[in-house]
């Protein structure tokens, strides 16, 4: 299966896949009316400081934790891919005291958010890697 | 083909299946549920009370979820005997079964209250049904009294919030939470639940109850209308000790989720197991383990090789706005262990270490990512290997070593 894969080597420390994650799960069809002036709620974070930078997003377990301790059944694997129902989601937050990469966050609305690929929104595929001006961002089968 | 017996429909039952079935897709599967209900998410009774969670959107699995699997359900039945070839349900039925997994959970402990008979509407918050018939016993002028300051008393407190006149809490212990949290952070909580109108009594327990009024030790009377029973739980182990398995606060398990007679597992509330955080047995009632501990025995009762031997303890509350989350253990001082501390606006962490590893901590309020500070006790990672100072404040993999995170992003894991 295709995953997002980091080159901390080549991440420019530039936060673009934040902005353009946020944006492609916002719903609106305009950057700046999505997120300026506003929190953002990005699925990928970007870490380190001073030299060292690199993105972190869902890594798409094969036999993911958050998936087995999820205590409403709200996170699930689909082909492969961790999904999250947010309609079942009832904001325990058990998933992010699970996760080693600490790659689910509260979303605007209570629920959890995390990285689907893009495959749950308009993009089809995922916006971080799209628009990293440095290819340190890939999607690809390893 | 293999025929095998599943006691209990919960979390770790559904584990079970699933562990089964992936290592064999044709043996006899026969799941005895004590509920007349599918399996479903029993932590969301609270939420159901609160009007979070529906019915319809509490099941654990799909509609379509026996079929799947191919494995019968005998609901509203219970296991009345265990031996070493059957288990007989209390309609008489014989299972004759290869391999049984006892997944029979845990029940309320209720301690024996004086005058306790005299309470008309007095209930448990454990299954569906006891949230159902809270649920329809509350209006907005009930006083609730719950007795328990523990996870169930104050999720209980926290469904019930905004639905009824009062909430009071009481516990014999002197804090709340009082097995997840220690004194300094069980008070933070505390102060929070007070201010947000739930009255509690703690140090406190009823000496004597007379139909709507409780009299407390220290001599407080306080009048109820509706009374729930929080105290605590204890494992299913009748069975077990049936069967000649052995049996302390829980159903002795090993790593392999094997009983001490071969061919009976053991997964879930019901079991005693190893906490790796502690280094020593104890029952780990929370359904991460309930669901992992079940795969495991599932897989092995179908011959796999499956071993669950990082099962710590692990919880994540919010109540009424603020959230915590705690992992492992918290050694005392006199245990060799220490303790660091980290304040911010954001919240309180509380870290505690011992022999150069972090054992176990206790967060309020600032909480995102908490699982990178989980997979350290998890994981067993040294903390010299680690940039610790950093990582107290924020966690962060850029505070792991270059080839550790390469592995981590850079690969299928």
């Amino acid at each position: 299966m295709k995953r997002v894969y980091v080159n901390e080597e080549w991440c420019l420390g530039c936060h673009l896949c934040e902005y353009n994650c946020a944006f492609a799960n916002s719903g609106e069809t305009d950057m700046v009316k999505a997120l300026k002036g506003k929190p953002i709620f990005p699925r990928i974070r970007v870490e380190g400081e001073n030299l060292i930078h690199f993105a972190v997003s869902c890594r798409h377990c094969q036999d993911p934790i958050c998936v087995n301790s999820c205590i409403s059944g709200a996170l699930s694997v689909k082909d492969g891919r961790v999904c999250i129902d947010h309609t079942r989601c009832v904001g325990c937050l058990t998933c992010m005291l699970v996760c080693p990469y600490g790659a689910l966050s509260k979303g605007p609305e209570g629920a959890v958010q995390k990285c689907e690929l893009c495959l749950e929104n308009a993009c089809g595929e995922p916006a971080c890697v799209k628009g990293c001006p440095n290819r340190a961002i890939v999607y690809e089968e390893r | 083909m293999k025929q095998y017996v599943i006691i209990g429909n919960g979390v770790a039952a559904t584990g079970c299946v699933e562990g089964i079935r992936s290592a064999d897709p044709e043996g006899k599967i026969t799941v005895i549920s004590g509920e007349n209900r599918p399996v479903y998410c029993r932590p969301l009774i609270s939420y159901y009370l609160e009007g979070k969670a529906t019915p319809e959107k509490m099941n654990y699995r799909n509609p379509d979820f026996a079929e799947k699997m191919h494995c019968a359900y005998l609901y509203g039945k219970q296991a009345v005997q265990l031996d070493a070839k059957t288990v007989v349900l209390d309609d008489g039925t014989v299972l004759p079964y290869d391999e049984v997994c006892i997944a029979a959970g845990s029940v309320p402990f209720v301690p024996p209250f004086a005058g306790l008979d005299t309470v008309e509407k007095q209930f448990s918050f454990m299954t569906m049904d006891d949230a159902l018939a809270l649920d329809a016993a509350v209006n907005k002028d009930s006083r609730v009294l719950i007795v328990g300051a523990g996870l169930i008393g104050l999720k209980c407190a926290e469904g019930l919030h905004g639905r009824v006149a009062s909430i009071t809490v009481c516990d014999l212990a002197d804090r709340v939470l009082s097995s997840i949290l220690d004194t300094r952070s069980a008070a933070v909580m505390r102060q929070h639940l007070e201010e947000n109108g739930i009255h509690l009594l703690l140090g406190d327990t009823v000496s004597r109850f007379e139909k709507n009024v409780a009299s407390m030790r220290s001599g407080t009377e306080v009048e109820f209308d509706v009374l729930v029973l929080a105290v605590g739980v204890k494992a299913n182990t009748a069975l077990a000790r049936q069967a000649g398995a052995e049996v302390n606060r829980g159903i002795l398990v090993n790593e392999k989720m094997e009983t001490t007679v071969p061919g009976i597992f053991a997964a879930g509330d019901c079991t005693e197991g190893m906490d790796a955080s502690l280094g020593q047995r104890r029952v780990l009632a929370i359904l991460p383990n309930a669901y992992l501990q079940g795969r495991c025995a599932g897989i092995n009762m179908a011959g796999g090789n499956a071993v669950h031997d990082r099962a710590i303890p692990m919880n994540s509350l919010g109540l009424l706005g603020l959230h915590a989350m705690t992992a492992g253990t918290a050694f005392s001082e006199a245990d060799g262990g220490s303790m660091v501390e980290e304040k911010s606006e954001a919240g309180w962490k509380r870290f505690f270490l011992k022999d150069g590893y972090l054992t176990g901590f206790m967060l309020l309020g600032d909480v995102d990512r908490a699982g990178i500070y989980t997979a350290l006790i998890r994981e067993k990672t040294p903390l010299d290997s680690i940039d610790f100072a950093a990582l107290k404040k924020s966690p962060t993999l850029a505070a792991m070593p270059k080839e550790n995170r390469r592995k981590k992003l850079g690969g299928v894991v």
